[in-house]
């Protein structure tokens, strides 16, 4: 065989043995494309169904029921006097008029067991309703109105789900459809759910106070650990020697990121609470556990976007006659902005969905103030959830969804936030 | 580190010739001189990069160091404004005095030698700023000038002497980065002269552009000469030729020969030289 041929023959075989691998490596390919578009999708249905439960859950708590009864402004009971002494109209008993009203529209309801079971389809915020009605305009006083009051939680679940729903009973069902036949039920937007604190009564129950918490522990959060953490990252990053001493920083703070934020909240209970005496469930001992908590994130996040500016910026302002420190301000650190922003804010969403710390430090008291300053007791979303969620009545069911929802809801802004402030400041080079 | 032994192990034509004793040539200058460097050896750790090197630079001359990959004639040029100074590991002894004074003196302001020795690099690395920020940065930081108009003047100047003016006087406000390669290179270049340095260093500063931009730029280099010392590092010999007066050879860290740009490629003393511009190895 002449060496031509040889070679041609090898040159077959190899065009084989190429074709079988390729088809091989086709395979392979279609194979991982096919598991990574099953990740996705997996990935996106558990999303899709831990959304649609909550909303699916959540949404009722956005409406709440109100009974529509006839108020006699009685002035015997709002100011026997008639002195329209603003003191004694807001101390007023205003329970009465409801409890009258309530005998009025059931003459037949006689026993005294019975009639506590009729007061208790009227929440007590209804009281609150009259007293600021008759506070704004004493005029009110003697006239008869046809009032919508807010209902309790028993007939709030009944109306917006049913007999299944409710701990109504008996007698009170056939009160409530009685109510239903004459039109005096319905839902209104809930806007109680947005302006008042935590209470008892799920009907009463908001999550300002949270919300509020939430926002002045992000503040105080965002306010140390943003300029700490970027300034810590520049140090470890532009100016500290490589040594022993640097790398130790380094393990160490890669070690922080991992520690669980338990261990912060015992920290913080040891440090700010019982040595430096803070108060309890103050969102400034929260800021300050969370900032903590919230350090090795950003520090990691701003090292490596430090260090993905091309050295070639970095020569080119040395080059000119640039100190370090003009070098750094100047050119690395507004390219290193959008990395540093994103860190930052991915860093904050993590603290805003942050229960486990606050609980050693008090914030998980029942409070219904709304918080006024940093030092006032307060709590935060995620704890207001983990109270609702650990309370029984059905109407806290619905309202630890909503209360998710609204948590989501920031969680979804800060992304978005995150992501336009990396859009807006990336330049290329 | 590494990578440079691999490469300095396959420059080595141990078959042509032996490295010279001393440097071949004409090093030193009688008068004129800008730069004096003597018996300067550089270390990366424990490799040492360059090897005992002494060299003269020439006012207002351009002069050219040439050399296969991993020669060291990047290292020697990074060392006149020490920018090798970014690098932990690199030490440097002997003495390189500009004016005579030596730069290496703990008493030197390194951002006043690097304002005096600019630079440009191999890279086009313009700032992502506009081209006026750009071109303005030197004088700004430097606080070279007293208000917005003189600023405007020097930023005017500079990008005419770069050849620049022409093509962005409209577009100053542009991202410096959005410009083409060599548009780029000049607006480095024209960043370089905004602060009138004594000398400019230039690392390949053609490496990244194409022939017609390749050309602007020699030609910039001819006309800057009338104000500046130029030091160019190349790895064209035909752009040695053109644009420089004086060219020096690099091997493995030595510097084998120096002399008028002319008499090194039409007649050089060392083999080793003969054979890297004959196109032997390199």
């Amino acid at each position: 065989m002449s060496d031509r041929i040889k070679a041609t023959v090898k040159r077959r075989q190899v065009r084989e043995a190429i074709e079988q691998s390729l088809i091989r490596r086709r395979k392979r390919n279609r194979r991982f494309r096919m598991l990574g578009l099953g990740a996705v999708i997996l990935g996106m249905l558990f999303l899709g169904i831990m959304f649609s439960s909550i909303i699916s859950k959540g949404y009722s708590a956005f409406a709440l029921t109100d009974i529509q009864l006839e108020i006699y402004f009685d002035p015997e009971v709002i100011d026997p006097q008639g002195g329209r002494n603003p003191d004694v109209l807001a101390s007023a008993a205003y329970g009465k008029l409801v409890k009258a009203a309530l005998r009025k529209e059931y003459p037949e309801v006689k026993k005294r067991k019975e009639k506590r079971k009729l007061y208790r389809l009227v929440s007590t915020g209804a009281i609150q309703q009259l007293r600021d009605l008759v506070l704004s305009d004493p005029a009110i006083i003697g006239s008869r109105k046809k009032l919508w009051l807010i209902a309790d939680d028993d007939v709030d679940q009944y109306y917006k789900h049913g007999e299944n729903q409710s701990r109504l009973k008996g007698q009170q069902l056939a009160w409530v459809a009685q109510l239903r036949a004459k039109d005096a039920l319905k839902t209104s937007f809930n806007t109680n759910f947005f302006t008042a604190g935590d209470s008892r009564e799920p009907e009463l129950a908001g999550i300002r106070g949270a919300v509020v918490g939430s926002f002045f522990v992000i503040m105080i959060t965002l306010g140390l650990s943003l300029p700490l953490g970027v300034a810590a990252a520049i140090y470890l990053e532009e100016f500290s020697p490589r040594n022993h001493w640097t790398d130790f920083v380094e393990i160490n703070i890669n070690n922080l990121a991992a520690v669980p934020s338990i261990v912060f909240g015992l920290l913080g209970l040891a440090v700010y609470i019982n040595f430096f005496e803070l108060p309890r469930s103050a969102p400034l001992v929260g800021g300050l556990v969370l900032t903590l908590m919230t350090l090795p994130t950003i520090i990691i996040a701003s090292r490596a976007a430090l260090k993905s500016v091309p050295p070639s910026i970095r020569e080119a302002a040395l080059g000119m006659g640039a100190s370090k420190m003009q070098m750094v301000f100047h050119h690395v650190l507004p390219l290193a902005m959008p990395g540093m922003l994103t860190g930052t804010i991915i860093g904050l969403a993590q603290a805003l969905g942050e229960t486990a710390p606050l609980l050693m430090i008090g914030m998980v008291a029942f409070i219904v103030d709304i918080p006024g300053s940093i030092l006032d007791p307060a709590t935060v979303l995620p704890v207001q959830i983990y109270l609702w969620a650990d309370s029984p009545e059905r109407a806290f069911t619905e309202r630890t969804s909503a209360a998710i929802l609204v948590l989501l809801a920031f969680l979804v802004l800060m992304n978005l936030v995150a992501i336009w402030l990396r859009r807006k400041f990336e330049k290329r080079w | 580190m590494f990578a440079v032994e691999i490469k300095t192990e396959q420059a080595s034509p141990t078959q042509i010739d032996t490295l010279p004793e001393r440097t071949l040539g004409k090093p030193l200058l009688d008068k004129k001189v800008s730069m004096h460097c003597r018996e300067v050896d550089v270390f990366y750790g424990d490799k040492q990069a360059i090897f005992d090197v002494s060299l003269d630079i020439g006012k207002n001359e351009v002069l050219a160091m040439i050399g296969p990959s991993g020669c060291g004639k990047s290292t020697f040029l990074r060392c006149l404004n020490r920018m090798n100074d970014t690098i932990n590991s690199c030490k440097i002894t002997g003495s390189i005095r500009l004016d005579g004074e030596d730069i290496y003196d703990p008493k030197v302001d390194i951002e006043l030698l690097r304002a005096r020795v600019g630079m440009v690099f191999q890279k086009p690395n313009p700032f992502p700023k506009s081209v006026y920020e750009n071109v303005a940065y030197g004088p700004r930081i430097h606080g070279l000038t007293r208000d917005k108009i003189e600023l405007d003047e020097i930023v005017k100047n500079s990008l005419m002497r770069a050849g620049l003016w022409k093509e962005v006087k409209d577009r100053l406000d542009d991202v410096g980065t959005g410009l083409s390669g060599g548009q780029q290179q000049r607006l480095c270049i024209a960043r370089a002269i905004a602060i009138n340095p004594e000398v400019i260093l230039m690392d390949e500063p053609c490496s990244a552009l194409d022939p017609i931009a390749t050309a602007i730029v020699e030609e910039l280099i001819d006309e800057l000469r009338q104000r500046y010392t130029i030091v160019i590092v190349t790895h064209s010999m035909q752009q040695a030729a053109r644009v420089s007066q004086r060219t020096a050879y690099f091997h493995l860290g030595k510097l084998v020969e120096v002399d008028k740009t002319d008499r090194l490629f039409t007649n050089p003393s060392h083999g080793l030289t003969e054979a890297y511009i004959t196109g032997r190895f390199g």
